[in-house]
């Protein structure tokens, strides 16, 4: 009773008071200016965000530059490399940054259904393979040539691992062929499948922390590199064709050519946005130092991209020509 | 069920009450006899990147989907339409509290309308306690510098709750009336609540495109059924006394419902509400992965650079969602039931005009002020908060991991590795052959006949090697969880005042995006089976442990107090008196508990359980492996229904 009494009277007291003393500024009164100072032609900018640092770090810089230097309204989409190329289909998507191989969509979307087309290299260099800890590199030297592997073998047990080496796999969006690889090259280890890049990655800092023997499957460009340099593998050397057929694979990762895909319309579209797709272009050490930005030093996107392309005009200024 | 077993054996009942355990243990005995003979043989592996005709099928069915999404007409009428329509009301809600909308830099209500609103509102349906919790939860996502991000969950949630309850108490009113219609029902409500989301997220965006539409139908596929299933419940519950007075006065059909059934179930419906509340916030981080605005990215982005702290942060501000909307309509739902009297009466209708009309200059003044549009600050406390998170779990992890790692060594060596061995390399016709001899003894021959025709579609999806492991992980984990949930449980129900200070725990166990705490789980035991027990029973335990602390509670004061007389001590009173008469809640604790773990199949794949968990992680990540990936979803199903219809019929004998 009297306590609703007094919520009655606290509203009213409130409303008192917010009719004598209100003020300040309002809505609308400036900055609106700014915000809508778009160049007209470039218009909206459909840009997926797959989920990994490293392509965040792309679309950070290609997104500013395309709002900074082209005006365009830049609509970034977090999406999973799949569900992002069906939206070039469906108009939802205009543009992928970083693919990796992906023979299957390039079939599926560029040569089936026609719906994008390839956009060039981005000069990243992906590469794959098996990697170890630093620390396990520098007190056992020879574990970087597959040959000592074995010898190896029972120190990477693991509860997981059924009596075997464990040879941790990662998340299942990238390529791998490390089940055929052990069977092939006849390793007594098994392969556990991690699941994420997350439970890869911790895994790898847990093991450098504690010195624990670890190996696994791991990748570059990737900014968890700069916090612990991980040690790649030697895996029998890659020669075009060796992976022809997926279970008989004996031989290491070819170097992936990092490219980016558009949408057919897009392409056709004339947007100035499209033209700074086709031209951006950039090293592994770029992606790194922007990636390092956003996941070590904690930048937010907007400002790790800023604080590149400041320092990198010439390279934005060749992305605009 | 019961009843029909009742009359075909009135005799029998009494032998099988005696043998039934030894049924079990025969059944046991023979398992390991004939896995010693035939182990190894016929258990049906297959190899991760492997696939069958079944799942090759189920492929072709997906692309064909896409090459056909513009030319269809389904697509152009029918599933189009749906889109608009729903994509229309998000941009509405958007508008409102989350997005810039119509030239403004900033939504048309802005920070202190929203808080004033809610304040108002939860009020006006629950009380004044409510209120200001919901006044200060509100106040802290500003606070936490997640102002946006929140409204954008919010926004998504009152849509998706929307649309979820339109749908949901007309089709639970006519489940409520309809028997036959109940039973149509019940398996699709299964089927869409133990199907993962993984499974479907990718055909989704395909039909509905990306964006809010999506995240909105993916929400109401998961927090649907709880609407339906609780209203149709309440339709039920309605005494049929109140039913026959009403036929003798002679109502009509559509009468009875809207003046009799609907009024009378209100407060019931009312927790279906906060039901379908709690499912659609348990979406958010996996709505994020189709490009759901809110809460759910933060949590996702933070992941990428292992970022506990914002993670943390942004997980605390659902949370909290949770909890004040949870408790604002379990007060609403009280309010039902209680009438005032007279005098409150005549002041509550001034008071709410007064306060509506406050509210209302609040919203103005938020529309049209930058400082009430705005919130001001820049949410140090979140960053406060995500420090501290990232200092505790660093501590934890460098303090705890010896302890952890051996933990989780005993337990999987001890527990885990003999279970899944015993499973996995069983032929599977032996392993099916116990499963259906158990369902049938445990939960009668209708059990039997379910846990057969389960077992046969396990074997058809190719999967039921994978099937194996994943099931001995889930009963470890249930095991777990039924510990858990039997000790603090206990300890809840026999004493208010820890029920008081653990409550608040076990709400925010529950809906904690499961991302949130995974990092720290990693860290402590590595990318294994057992971190996914681990999170499964972190999950699931709350539900198992608020079942048995209701169920403790429940036990008649005079038996306990018969018993303490005739001198019994704390101990027997436990396990003589308060477990066995709360044998129900045991029961039920146990189904729950099962299904809650297997909900985390899923999120176990991704920290390291593999099998059905991976297989499904792995098709929503790769177009070759997208129908491996359904058939393990089904799999998944699958389990679920066999082991809650032979814990159910279980249940259901006991009390008998």
């Amino acid at each position: 009773m009297a306590q609703h009494w007094r919520a009655g009277a606290a509203g009213l007291a409130v409303l008192g008071l917010t009719l004598t003393a209100c003020g300040g500024a309002k809505v609308g009164d400036s900055g609106s200016a700014g915000s809508t100072s778009s160049g007209g032609k470039c218009g909206t900018f459909n840009l997926a965000v797959n989920p990994w640092v490293g392509y965040e770090a792309d679309a950070a810089v290609v997104a500013y530059v395309a709002q900074h230097d082209l005006g365009c309204t830049v609509d970034k989409k977090d999406l999973k490399e799949e569900i992002a190329w069906q939206g070039f289909g469906t108009g939802e998507v205009d543009a992928v940054l970083e693919n990796w191989g992906h023979d299957d969509l390039k079939k599926k979307y560029i040569t089936g259904q026609k719906t994008a087309v390839e956009a060039g290299s981005t000069g990243n260099k992906g590469i794959i393979g098996w990697y170890v800890p630093p620390w396990l590199a520098k007190a056992h030297p020879d574990i970087t040539n597959w040959q000592n592997l074995d010898k190896y073998a029972a120190r990477f047990k693991t509860s997981e691992s059924g009596g075997k080496g464990q040879l941790l796999d990662g998340d299942p969006s990238y390529v791998t062929n490390d089940a055929a690889l052990v069977k092939n090259l006849k390793l007594d280890f098994k392969v556990v499948y991690a699941g994420s890049e997350t439970a890869l990655i911790q895994a790898f800092r847990t093991a450098e922390k504690n010195k624990q023997w670890l190996i696994g499957y791991f990748y570059e460009p990737q900014w968890f590199l700069s916090e612990v340099p991980l040690v790649k593998v030697d895996l029998p050397k890659y020669t075009t064709g060796c992976d022809a057929d997926a279970a008989k694979v004996a031989c290491d990762y070819p170097v992936y050519d990092l490219d980016k895909i558009v949408s057919a319309n897009f392409a056709k579209s004339g947007s100035p946005a499209y033209d700074l797709v086709k031209n951006f272009h950039w090293t592994n050490d770029d992606q790194n130092t922007v990636a390092k930005y956003i996941a070590v030093d904690k930048l937010s996107d907007d400002a790790a991209a800023k604080k590149w392309v400041d320092a990198n005009p010439d390279k934005v200024k060749a992305w605009l020509k | 069920m019961a009843a029909v077993a009742d009359a075909t054996a009135p005799a029998a009942t009494i032998r099988e009450k005696i043998s039934r355990p030894m049924v079990v243990a025969a059944i046991l005995v023979v398992w390991l006899v004939l896995f010693a003979a035939f182990r190894g043989r016929q258990t049906l592996t297959l190899a991760a990147a492997d696939l069958t005709g079944l799942h090759r099928r189920l492929n072709d069915v997906n692309d064909s989907i896409g090459a056909n999404r513009n030319s269809n007409p389904v697509f152009l009428y029918f599933f189009n339409e749906i889109r608009l329509a729903i994509d229309n009301l998000v941009t509405f809600v958007q508008s409102v509290i989350s997005q810039p909308a119509g030239g403004r830099p900033v939504p048309q209500i802005g920070w202190l309308g929203v808080v004033g609103l809610t304040g108002y509102v939860s009020w006006a349906v629950g009380n004044w306690r409510v209120a200001l919790l919901a006044v200060a939860g509100f106040t802290f996502f500003g606070l936490q510098g997640l102002w946006q991000e929140s409204m954008d969950t919010l926004a998504l949630t009152l849509s998706a709750v929307l649309v979820a309850l339109l749908i949901g108490i007309p089709l639970g009113v006519w489940a409520g009336l309809s028997d036959r219609f109940n039973r149509v029902m019940t398996p699709f409500l299964d089927f869409m609540q133990t199907m993962p989301t993984f499974v479907y997220l990718a055909p989704l965006t395909l039909i509905f495109l990306i964006g809010g539409a999506s995240a909105v139908i993916t929400t109401v596929i998961y927090a649907a059924p709880p609407a339906i299933r609780i209203t149709a419940h309440a339709i039920r519950s309605v005494p049929e006394t109140t039913v026959e007075a009403a036929d003798s006065l002679g109502t009509t059909r559509t009468q009875q419902l809207v003046k009799v059934l609907l009024p009378m179930s209100k407060r019931t419906v009312v927790m279906g509400v906060n039901q379908t509340i709690m499912a659609a916030l348990a979406m958010v981080t996996i709505a994020a992965l189709i490009d759901a605005p809110g809460l759910g990215k933060t949590v996702v982005q933070a992941l990428q650079s292992l970022d506990v702290g914002t993670a943390f942060n942004a997980g605390l501000a659902i949370v909290v969602m949770a909890i004040v909307l949870d408790r604002v309509t379990t007060a609403a739902a009280a309010r039902t039931e209680t009438r005032r009297d007279g005098r409150f009466l005549k002041w509550r209708r001034p008071l709410l005009g007064a306060g509506g009309v406050a509210a209302l200059v609040l919203v103005y003044l938020s529309h049209t002020y930058v400082w009430a549009a705005e919130f001001p600050g820049d949410g140090t406390a979140g960053s406060h908060i995500a420090s501290a998170a990232d200092t505790a779990t660093t501590w934890l992890q460098d303090h705890l991991s010896g302890l952890t790692n051996a933990l989780r060594d005993v337990l999987t060596n001890g527990l885990l590795n003999p279970f899944q061995t015993l499973l996995t390399d069983s032929p599977w016709w032996l392993v099916g052959a116990v499963l259906v001899g158990l369902g049938a003894v445990l939960g009668g021959w209708r059990a039997g006949v379910t846990a057969a025709v389960c077992v046969g579609l396990l074997v058809a999806t190719g999967l039921w090697s994978d099937s194996m492991t994943t099931l001995a992980s889930t009963a470890v984990a249930t095991a777990l969880v039924m510990l858990v949930g039997v000790v603090f449980g206990v300890w809840m129900g026999r004493s208010t005042l820890v029920d008081r200070l653990i409550r608040p725990t076990l709400d925010a166990a529950q809906v904690m995006p499961p991302f949130v705490y995974l990092v720290p789980f990693l860290a402590l035991f590595g990318a294994t089976r057992f971190t996914a027990i681990v999170a499964a029973v972190v999950y699931a335990a709350p539900v198992a442990v608020k079942i048995i602390a209701d169920g403790v509670r429940n036990v008649s004061a005079p038996t306990v107090e018969a018993a303490t007389s005739a001198g019994c001590n704390t101990w027997q009173i436990i396990t003589k008196v308060q477990l066995p008469m709360a044998r129900g809640a045991l029961t039920l604790a146990t189904n729950q508990g099962l299904i809650y773990v297997l909900s985390m199949v899923v999120v176990g794949g991704l920290v390291g359980a593999g099998a059905l968990g991976y297989d499904v992680v792995a098709g929503f990540s790769q177009g070759e492996l997208y129908g491996k990936g359904l058939a393990a979803g089904l799999a998944i199903v699958l389990l679920g229904v066999m082991f809650d219809r032979i814990t159910q019929a279980a249940a259901r004998r006991t009390r008998a």
